[in-house]
């Protein structure tokens, strides 16, 4: 198929301003500025059914829809942080196709009001950045960024950030504490950032291939979004495909793939001719699928959509997927998922800052086969007492590989463990 | 040396593109970290009495994130990534061979300062593993697909034009 | 009137106020909920997950927006799947709560497990063992054994200075930022942060001198481990040895409300020792805060080798001597009594001083009481309710230093929403908080308020204002410049006078000059010329270490009797001493600066044969044929109640009077207020106004030098070599980094001094050495003398400074 967001790899050059231009480029903002109301955008993006890109997958125009009218100014503010393991495709879009995300930005301000944008980075991505703001420079120059655009009152501006390592700045409110300048912790909710957000003004954040959909849609409307992808999740998906595949890369497809089709048909199989045990669908984050000849088929043959991926256990998130072969064991898995979170964990609230400690602890001693399968159930109680009572998500998250790994590969801890 | 008289126009810039200074805090610990790769204390203090923060304040936000350093280290990080997605690909065994021939453990920094080896977390460069990324000061550049012997060049490449300097 | 939200919380149905957290709610019915982050004085962070609990709330049918019922008509409650925070939600009306359920208090106890895998629980040699929040905790909910093997503890620091009065156990950290958001917060004073991140995250200080603010010891308190300690109090005694006195600090004039905890030591053979001071809640006055002052230097004094001593028979001696003297001088006797008289000394002395027919004078250098007795503030008033759509105005004082609680208060105030006016010739801590300052030069400190009303913004503020308090101090001042600034300062207040919440405060350097103002008292104009050839009785006032010229006066006397706690300069001119007792060994009153009177209760013995002012002065006035109450301080106040007519009313058992405080600290569960104690002895009573005072007609020019002359102006600090700040040891860093006379850069380098550097500083025929302290916040052509420090300076003055010469190498 042709790209939506990945349209570089459809016309190699597109990065450049003028071969945008001659692809399309800048037509939706037009559109947008000269001959649609911001209500309308709202409306025509609700309608598209499009949804966060980020991992919760909340639908774009409704999150949108939450800004007061009554306090000034607005902010959006784009989430580049692309920090979850096995998640790479934020990236690819800056790099090769930044005029259209650049442009989805845009589209974004204009829809909500606000007039200035800021592009939260991970401070990895330094490269991109100065990219990014090269390409910012270029569209200022030619009229598509900054005041009186397209001969209207509207002033758009857009903004680099780059953040300094920390997985947790891709959570929205802690990237918001450090745009301004603090320690990137998540704040409390509520009030959300749509209405209490950056500098405490009404903030809409959206992820870098969320935003990227935004030229399409307007120039296609919301039907001709909707011709790909499922009826409650429309649209292309970028899937980053990591791990023990041939092919590992990303890949555009409509939401609805299948696992097979990702995994085999695109990633061209696994590694070596060796056998698919475990699949993470949403990186380090997931509940891991269990592949076996039993489950085979009907993971393969799961479409990947917001819905479906939950019939085998786990969450479409981000859509990294992480595949797994058999030569390795899940005691190995969730020692590397748990080291993660250990270092991420910003340390704000009890239950993640100490239950990843004691978790690393028991993962190391249980990976190292100095453990009794009571350290493994402890691990699985340290993990359950942790989940739903942290302040954000992340806490939760360390603790969905633990939990799935040791109920779902029992043998593999058995092997490490022995019987206690 | 002073960030503002060092860096005055970067500094005034950094500052235009925020509506509130502590927002400025850091892209100017960015440029603190340029010349020597870590942030020394005299910098926290010069960075709050821009941003009317206490030094505390700034220290916290240096402490917070890895990408800032508050010891010196090699004038170039290497930080390979062996998160979940690498070590599926081999990064581990990468990192092990690249220390053995470079002749120093992780976290350890050549002899001659040339470099430091870290081991760091996903860096979103999964598809291409391995994979690291060096750090030089305020910059970083990707470098994918490696293999030792394409590494051990690029240290040559680095230690010659640092000599040469 | 702020909605009412109805809920349940155990099934016990509560009402209050929209807005209220369900923490604090359910505090209100006796029902604790325990917390570690949240803090009722501070916002909630919910960052610790401890107070956990279960809420349910009505179900809305999303077609018709009604309730859904149950079958016996009440509202169906959702419950959600996970455990919420009490400290963040807030009541919400119908809303049912369990905080007592397995689940809720399972939930509990899973924190408190993931706290201890890196707490040492090292209570057996911790300072907080026996009032630590987590010590009680994990004895009700935690977990009988540890599943958590010790070796894989996480371990850190111990014993990390913070800074020279506070220390950290990393170790017993758990991360709960209470320390480092009062210091933000509340102090204004970010020193504080966190470092690192997740488990390695700690709590450090880049600050340059490390912690230092005056409010570090607050931390200590609301610390809810025993992470944080003082200096002070740390490895001396367990907390469960102490008995606690009431008492009130008498360091300033905010008089925050305070609790001595003493212990039986072999030292003093078996009597009980202060081992600290701890706020005691007030919050009309102090809130549940103290500052560091009073908390490390007030009541060290108590044990002073520089107390006056004398044995039994030495004192009735002297007794016999200077009732002798007195009653031969009657009426050309002259009493000067200090700030530091408790209402009842200055009764007494008050009393005896009209039965001799001899002059009795407030000694101070910071006039205008008259003013302040008139228009100051009066019964209902609490800086606390001050917000929105009120104005503080705050002239020639630094509160910080003078006053820090008052400083604190007036930035919450300004928190709120008051309207902040600073107004000094130099910058203060308190400007950054403010709404307006006010920048003028010394000299000019009159016609500055003066010309308030017809600025622009701050004419508007002060016209409109709702309430308004106006502080003045005695920045650069003497006593005819705070005396004609106080009166400057009551025409803007006047009007308002009786109104609660309105009125002029003057920010004195004791604790109890508004008392004695109350009493009638009133500065001399001309001190020294009073004092010839008179019997001079001073109590608690040291002339001679204050000013040369005094002490050349009291030469002059016929004779000298000093009454006082400690050795003084002018002690050493006495012909007759008398040793008092320290505050803190005696029972009394003082009157704040908001004329509030307090009263204090004695937490230890009398030294030797020290007696309580108001007894020595009725010993001697019985050998003069005197009769005044001697024994009982009650007695004394009835008679202050019945004669007094500022105080009518008044009685012991009123000032014991207390109601119901929120937020509720102390009681049982230490982990909600922290350690401060709750307030059972007494919250005082707000003084009626006294009459209005007719404009006084004290003629006042203020000094301005010469083009190349330079200005002596007496500022005062917080930390100096004050009679009874002296012997607190652990402040005697601090009091030196203020000692030397401050100087503006482009002042020093006229003079050629370097900061740091000896300069030699004349003054009316005196030389003094000090250090040059160069500071860019002031102005050019001024040096500011530091106050009670060496260099007697009661008033602005011409002075010259030179870099002294060099010590000859030998
Ligand atoms: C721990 C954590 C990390 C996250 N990291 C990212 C991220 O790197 N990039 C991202 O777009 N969203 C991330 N999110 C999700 C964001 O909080 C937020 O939901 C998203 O940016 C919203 O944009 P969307 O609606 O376009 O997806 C993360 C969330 C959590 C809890
Ligand atoms: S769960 Fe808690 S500690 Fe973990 S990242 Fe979120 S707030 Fe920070
Ligand atoms: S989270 Fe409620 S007290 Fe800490």
């Amino acid at each position: 198929m042709t790209h939506i967001l990945l349209r570089h790899r459809d016309i190699p050059d597109i990065k450049n301003i003028e071969v945008y231009k001659q692809n399309g480029g800048f037509q939706s903002l037009q559109k947008a500025l000269t001959a649609m109301q911001p209500k309308q955008i709202v409306e025509e993006v609700k309608a598209s059914g499009l949804r966060g890109r980020g991992g919760a997958g909340f639908p774009t125009g409704v999150k949108w829809s939450f800004l007061p009218d009554t306090i000034f100014p607005h902010y959006v503010v784009c989430n580049a942080d692309e920090s979850e393991p096995g998640t790479f495709k934020d990236r690819e879009i800056m790099e090769s196709n930044p005029y259209q995300f650049l442009e989805g930005v845009a589209i974004s301000c204009f829809a909500v009001g606000a007039q200035e944008g800021y592009i939260y980075l991970r401070g990895e991505f330094y490269p991109v950045a100065q990219h990014l703001d090269a390409c910012i420079a270029e569209m200022e120059k030619q009229g598509y960024l900054g005041d009186n655009l397209f001969g209207t009152q509207t002033s758009i501006r857009l903004k680099t950030h780059l953040g300094a390592g920390a997985y947790i700045c891709g959570e929205e409110t802690a990237l918001l504490e450090s745009l301004e300048g603090k320690r990137g912790q998540p704040r409390l909710r509520p009030p959300f950032p749509a209405v209490v957000g950056l500098y405490g003004k009404p903030t809409v954040i959206n992820n870098v291939e969320t935003l990227s959909n935004l030229p399409y849609i307007v120039e296609h409307g919301s039907a001709g979004y909707r011709q790909f992808g499922t009826e409650k999740s429309p649209g292309t998906k970028i899937f980053s495909l990591s791990g023990n595949v041939n092919k590992p890369g990303n890949y555009e497809l409509p939401l609805g793939t299948t696992f097979r089709e990702l995994i085999f048909t695109h990633g061209g199989g696994i590694q070596n001719g060796n056998k698919l045990r475990a699949i993470m669908p949403a990186g380090a984050s997931s509940s891991i699928i269990r592949v076996d000849d039993q489950t085979f088929d009907k993971v393969m043959d799961t479409p990947m959509d917001y819905e479906n991926v939950q019939n085998v256990g786990s969450l479409l998130g981000s859509a990294s997927v992480i595949v797994i072969d058999d030569t390795h064991s899940m005691d190995w898995v969730i020692n590397k998922t748990i080291e993660f979170f250990k270092h991420e964990s910003c340390g704000k609230c009890t239950p993640c800052r100490d239950g990843n400690y004691w978790m690393l602890q028991l993962t190391e001693k249980i990976h190292a086969g100095h453990a009794t399968m009571k350290d493994v159930q402890l691990l699985d109680t340290v993990a359950a007492q942790m989940y739903g009572k942290c302040l954000c998500a992340l806490g939760d998250f360390s603790t969905m590989a633990v939990r799935t790994a040791i109920d779902r590969f029992p043998e593999d801890f058995e092997k490490v463990a022995g019987k206690a | 040396m002073s960030l503002t008289n060092q860096y005055p126009d970067e500094v005034q810039a950094i500052f235009a593109k925020y509506p509130s200074r502590r927002s400025a805090v850091m892209p100017l610990l960015y440029l603190a970290q340029r010349e020597e790769g870590y942030i020394k204390k005299e910098s926290m203090e010069e960075i709050a009495a821009l941003l009317d923060l206490d030094t505390t304040e700034v220290a916290a936000i240096v402490g917070f994130y890895s990408m800032y350093h508050d010891e010196k280290a090699g004038k170039y990080r290497i930080q390979v990534c062996t998160d979940i997605s690498c070590a599926l690909r081999g990064a581990d065994t990468f990192l092990e061979h690249l220390c053995d021939n470079i002749g120093i453990k992780v976290g350890e920094t050549t002899p001659d300062g040339l470099v430091t080896i870290e081991e760091v977390k996903c860096l979103a460069g999964c598809d291409k593993a391995p994979m690291f990324q060096l750090q030089d000061g305020d910059k970083v550049s990707y470098h994918e697909n490696m293999t030792v012997d394409k590494t051990m060049e690029l240290v040559e490449a680095l230690r010659k034009a640092q000599a040469q300097k | 009137m702020t909605k009412l939200i109805n809920l349940n919380i155990n099934n016990t149905p509560v009402t209050v106020p929209e807005g209220t957290l369900v923490v604090d709610a359910a505090k209100k019915i006796g029902v604790d909920i325990p917390v570690f982050c949240y803090h009722p004085k501070m916002e909630p962070v919910g960052m610790c997950r401890q107070c956990l609990v279960e809420i349910g709330r009505p179900m809305i049918d999303r077609a018709t927006g009604k309730p859904v019922l149950n079958e016996d008509g009440s509202p169906k409650l959702q419950f959600g799947p996970k455990l919420e925070t009490s400290c963040t939600t807030p009541v919400s009306e119908g809303m049912a709560v369990l905080t007592e359920t397995a689940k809720a208090k399972g939930g509990q106890k899973e924190i408190i497990e993931l706290l201890l895998t890196s707490h040492p629980l090292d209570c057996p040699v911790c300072d907080k063992g026996g009032e630590c929040p987590l010590q009680n905790l994990t004895m009700e909910h935690g977990a009988g054994e540890s599943r958590f093997l010790f070796d894989e503890k996480h371990h850190a620091e111990k014993h990390v200075p913070l800074g020279d009065l506070i220390f950290l156990d990393r170790e017993r950290c758990i991360q709960c930022a209470r320390c480092i958001r009062f210091q933000d917060k509340i102090a204004g004073e970010p020193v504080l942060g966190f470092y690192q991140r997740g488990r390695n995250t700690d709590v450090v200080t880049y600050s340059d001198p490390g912690f230092d603010s005056v409010f570090s010891g607050n931390t200590t308190d609301i610390c809810p481990v025993g992470a944080l300690t003082t200096a002070d109090f740390r490895f001396g005694a367990r907390p469960w040895e102490l008995k606690h006195a009431a008492s009130v600090c008498a360091q300033c004039p905010v008089g925050c409300n305070l609790t001595f905890d003493v212990r039986r030591e072999a030292k003093t053979g078996g009597g009980y020792v202060i081992k600290r001071a701890m706020p005691r809640q007030n919050e009309q006055v102090n809130e549940i805060w103290m500052c560091d002052k009073g908390r490390f230097s007030g009541y060290q004094f108590t044990e002073a080798e520089t107390r006056l001593r004398l044995t039994p028979v030495e004192m009735e001696s002297a007794l016999r001597r200077a009732s002798d003297i007195l009653a031969q001088s009657k009426s050309e006797t002259v009493f000067l009594a200090g700030g530091r008289l408790a209402n009842e000394d200055l009764f007494t002395l008050k009393k005896f001083a009209a039965a001799l027919g001899a002059q009795a004078y407030l000694y101070t250098q910071h006039g205008g009481g008259e003013f302040t007795t008139a228009y100051g503030l009066t019964s209902g008033s609490n800086l606390g309710d001050l917000g929105k759509g009120d104005v503080i105005l705050v002239v020639a004082s630094d509160l910080y230093n003078e006053a820090p609680l008052w400083h604190l208060r007036l930035k919450a105030a300004a928190g709120r929403g008051a309207t902040l006016i600073v107004a000094n010739a130099r910058a203060t801590k308190l400007d950054e908080f403010s709404t307006f300052v006010v920048r003028y030069s010394y000299g000019d400190e009159v016609e500055t308020v003066k010309g308030l009303p017809a600025k622009e913004k701050i004419g508007e503020a002060l016209k409109n204002a709702a309430n308004l308090v106006i502080f003045y101090g005695a920045d650069g001042l003497g006593l005819a410049g705070t005396t004609a600034l106080a009166q400057a300062c009551a025409d803007l207040v006047k009007e308002r006078a009786g109104k609660a919440n309105n009125g002029l405060v003057g920010v004195w350097s004791s604790p109890n000059q508004q008392g004695a103002l109350e009493m009638g008292l009133r500065p001399a104009q001309n001190l020294a010329a009073e004092l010839r050839g008179k019997t001079v009785y001073l109590l608690a006032a040291d002339l001679a270490g204050d000013d040369p010229a005094l002490a050349q006066a009291l030469k002059g006397a016929k004779a000298v009797i000093v009454q006082d706690v400690l050795q003084t300069a002018s002690v050493a001119l006495a012909q007759v001493v008398l040793p008092a007792s320290a505050y803190t060994e005696r029972e009394g009153t003082f009157t704040n600066g908001e004329r509030r009177v307090q009263r204090f209760y004695p937490a230890v013995p009398n030294v030797a044969t020290s007696r309580p002012d108001f007894s020595l002065l009725a010993a001697v006035a019985k050998g003069c044929g005197v009769d005044l109450e001697g024994r009982s301080t009650l007695l004394v106040m009835n008679a202050i109640a019945a004669q007094e007519s500022a105080f009518a009313g008044l009685s012991y058992a009123k000032l014991a009077e207390v109601s119901e405080q929120y937020p509720l600290i102390g009681r049982g569960d230490l982990y909600y207020g922290g350690t401060g104690y709750e307030n059972k002895q007494g919250l005082g009573v707000t003084l009626a106004p006294a009459e209005a005072v007719t404009p006084l007609n004290i003629p006042y020019a203020a000094l301005r030098p010469k083009e190349d002359e330079l200005l002596g102006v007496p500022v005062t600090k917080l930390y100096d070599d004050g009679t009874t700040l002296a012997p607190a040891k652990l402040l005697a860093a601090h009091v030196e980094r203020y000692r030397g006379v401050v100087l503006h850069p482009a002042t020093a380098e006229k003079l050629a001094l370097g900061n740091g550097e000896q300069a030699e500083v004349r003054l009316g025929g005196a030389r003094y050495l000090a250090k040059a302290l160069v500071d860019a916040s002031i102005s050019t052509g001024v040096v500011l003398i530091p106050r009670s420090m060496g260099i007697a300076l009661t008033e602005p003055a011409v002075v010259q400074v030179s870099a002294a010469e060099k010590a000859q190498e030998a």
